[in-house]
């Protein structure tokens, strides 16, 4: 039996989602972008173009929610599916756009060059309870503008796994999607089997701005599925009660499921979210926080609700460094997310309040989700009788480590960690130097990426993607991008 | 009788009485008290009070931002009074802060605005999405001795460089102290572009809003 975590009886689910339509309605919904007003106006909704708010009617969300996809793949770069969104399916990728690094030499916070990136993506490939790669530094050794666009490019030359990435303008979308189709073999090939997914993020409360209406409408027009991200900030861009936050991140996000599908009937959608608490001591957004945790397992609840596949931002630490708090952290909001079956959880490797990535955090990260994902797998009978049979054959004989029915089951019923988890004894221990978790994590980091071997791509395709990354640098002023590190 | 107002007065801020601050004002003014007094012996102890609470920890944010409220209503009532005498409160400073233009994250200027505020500082809060002239046009017409800056996107940072930028065409620099914040903006930076300093959070800007104009 797969275990389960509900935190909303049936009537605050009927409530939530009651308050959350008629918000739509009055007071409706403020975007920023014509074509977004100009789709709704069309669908029935009332328009003031001055103050640019939609006022939704439930018929129109309703109807949106009847075109939206139950359940969608993401392929992998071979062309496998890899990533299913939909159902109870739990899958993990890492933390986005970090704008810096946890140095393991400094343990200072530095910001990300390619090579680092790189390193990064390379890692993501080798570490198996990790499903997908993200988007998860921005390179600061190219210019801002390109910024999405670039992360992207280098995860294309690495990656095998599918991708959860996003745009930081309207113009820069367009690059990425060719670089997409690019792999994917054309258009339409990416549209049949996509091998990423964009976030697109409304902005607290009730608010659509231009550039991130845009993704998700051009998202929906190519059939490339986009990633819902709406993050009420509560006490502070939200109301403060966890369920009145769960309100706003339900109003926002079908806001977003109505704009995306009036765009393209049918296209893949996913019920995300990226809430926070608001510390009110220290004015940040802990991730790390149990009641942040509540907010997104209650969204995900009413994403299941609606029958729409379902993402979250959890598994994450406040902490500066790989310690205590970060384990803790980390462990809490992934266990629980696995509990509640959410499709994709990303945060895997983040710190500092999703700012600041760290491979060795990764490694430690992806232990926790080999844990996690070993839960939900459930406790089985494994056989019948379960044990009778194999217990009168023993009797009073402690002799199981010499059983057939041992060796054919522990590997199924345990979960086998990797060296980072240290479960050794103290003198063997001492006798390797006293490696403390962070030090076992960042010798993990170094041999797997020793083991790493890039995926066979061609040529073409190589410098496809480079002219396609180059053009868009010098649009904005850079020449030459930087050399990719050396090891290919 | 004239004490006991005052005290009150300073109660209703400490616990963020906007109602009550306005009726206790009001009280105050037609007692004959000098809004001067009012603000020196009412307002601004309790705005220190609740600045020490938070330092403390025994104060959050939304006790700041609900006692800051309470303050400006009851200031609102006093202004005018003032104007008629042609007086002006004793001020730490006059500041110009706003979130840079492509910007809409507000909470952390805002919490820098009441911080000031109850620190004694004159703040022009523009808000969000503020275009460089509009903190050149600001300063320019408010003398302000302190500009802060917010940006917190990565692609919004450059513009508080160019806010500075701006500032010195105007020959406005040399009189005027810049300070930057924002999740992304590291010391370096604020280094980088020129500004006199940088802090982390609220707490941190007004110490260094103290040191630089004080």
């Amino acid at each position: 039996m797969r275990p389960e975590l509900h935190l909303l009886n049936d009537d605050l689910v009927r409530r939530i989602l009651d308050e959350g339509f008629q918000l739509l309605v009055d007071p409706g919904v403020r975007i920023h972008n014509a074509e977004a007003l100009d789709l709704l106006a069309a669908a029935g909704a009332t328009v003031d173009r001055t103050t640019q708010v939609a006022s939704i009617p439930e018929r129109v969300v309703r109807q949106a929610l009847g075109t939206a996809p139950h359940a969608f793949d993401l392929y992998d770069l071979d062309g496998r599916p890899a990533v299913h969104y939909g159902g109870d399916r739990v899958q993990f990728d890492p933390g986005s756009a970090a704008i810096s690094l946890l140095d393991p030499d400094t343990l200072m916070q530095r910001p990300p060059q390619t090579a680092d990136f790189v390193r990064f993506v390379q890692l993501v490939e080798q570490l198996p309870t990790i499903d997908a790669q993200s988007t998860a530094m921005v390179c600061a050794d190219v210019v801002e503008e390109i910024g999405d666009l670039y992360r992207l490019y280098l995860a294309l030359l690495y990656m095998r796994k599918p991708i959860v990435t996003g745009a930081f303008r309207k113009d820069t979308w367009w690059t990425m999607k060719d670089m997409l189709a690019a792999v994917a073999g054309g258009e339409q090939a990416l549209a049949q089997r996509p091998t990423a997914v964009f976030d697109v993020c409304p902005s607290p409360p009730l608010l659509w701005s231009d550039l991130t209406c845009q993704n998700l409408i051009d998202c929906a027009r190519a059939g490339i599925p986009a990633e819902l991200v709406s993050m009420p900030l509560a006490g502070a861009t939200a109301p403060v009660t966890l369920a009145g936050a769960v309100v706003q991140h339900t109003a926002e996000s079908l806001s977003g499921v109505t704009i995306g599908q009036l765009a393209a009937a049918g296209s893949p959608i996913v019920w995300g979210g990226s809430p926070a608490v608001f510390d009110m001591r220290h004015g940040t957004t802990p991730m790390g926080d149990v009641a942040t945790w509540m907010i997104d397992l209650a969204y995900v609840q009413i994403g299941k609700r609606l029958e729409l596949p379902t993402h979250a931002y959890l598994g994450m630490s406040d902490s500066k460094i790989v310690d205590a708090q970060a384990g803790l952290e980390s462990a809490g909001g992934t266990i629980l997310a696995a509990l509640a079956g959410v499709n994709m959880v990303s945060g895997a490797g983040m710190l500092d309040f999703e700012s600041c990535q760290s491979l060795e955090k990764l490694v430690v990260d992806a232990e926790i989700i080999g844990m996690a994902k070993r839960l939900i797998a459930g406790l089985e009978a494994r056989e019948d009788p379960i044990a009778l049979t194999l217990m009168r054959q023993l009797r009073h004989q402690a002799d199981y480590l010499g059983q057939e029915h041992t060796l054919r089951w522990f590997p199924k019923e345990f979960y086998l960690p990797s060296e980072v988890i240290d479960r050794g004894a103290f003198d063997a221990w001492q006798a390797r130097g006293a490696p403390s978790a962070f030090e076992r994590a960042h010798s993990r980091v170094e041999k797997l990426l020793a083991e790493y071997q890039p995926p066979a791509r061609a040529e073409e395709l190589k410098s496809e993607l480079r002219r396609l990354a180059s053009s868009a640098a010098k649009r904005f002023g850079m020449d030459k991008l930087p050399d990719l590190p050396k090891s290919e | 009788m004239t004490e006991d107002l005052l005290a009150r007065l300073t109660e209703s801020v400490v616990q963020a009485q906007q109602q009550e601050a306005l009726d206790l004002t009001r009280q105050a003014l037609a007692a004959g008290l000098e809004p001067l007094t009012i603000i020196d012996s009412g307002l601004t102890p309790g705005m220190r009070i609740v600045g020490d609470k938070f330092a403390c920890g025994d104060y959050f944010i939304p006790h700041l931002v609900l006692a800051g409220r309470a303050m400006k209503g009851a200031m609102g009532l006093l202004e005018p009074e003032l104007k008629r005498r042609r007086e002006t409160a004793r001020r730490a400073g006059t500041a110009v802060i706003g979130t840079v233009k492509g910007d809409i994250h507000e909470i952390g200027k805002s919490l820098v605005g009441i911080m000031l505020t109850a620190s004694g500082f004159e703040v022009h809060d523009l808000g969000v999405d503020v275009p460089v002239e509009s903190f050149v046009a600001k300063v320019k017409e408010t003398g302000a001795q302190l500009v802060g800056l917010s940006a917190l996107l990565t692609t919004t940072m450059v513009v508080q460089r160019r806010v500075i930028e701006a500032l010195d065409r105007e020959g406005l620099r040399p009189a005027v102290r810049v300070i930057v914040g924002g999740a992304p903006v590291k010391a370096a930076w604020a280094q980088e572009i020129g500004a006199d300093g940088y802090a982390e959070d609220a707490n941190g800007a007004v110490d260094l809003a103290r040191r630089l104009v004080g």
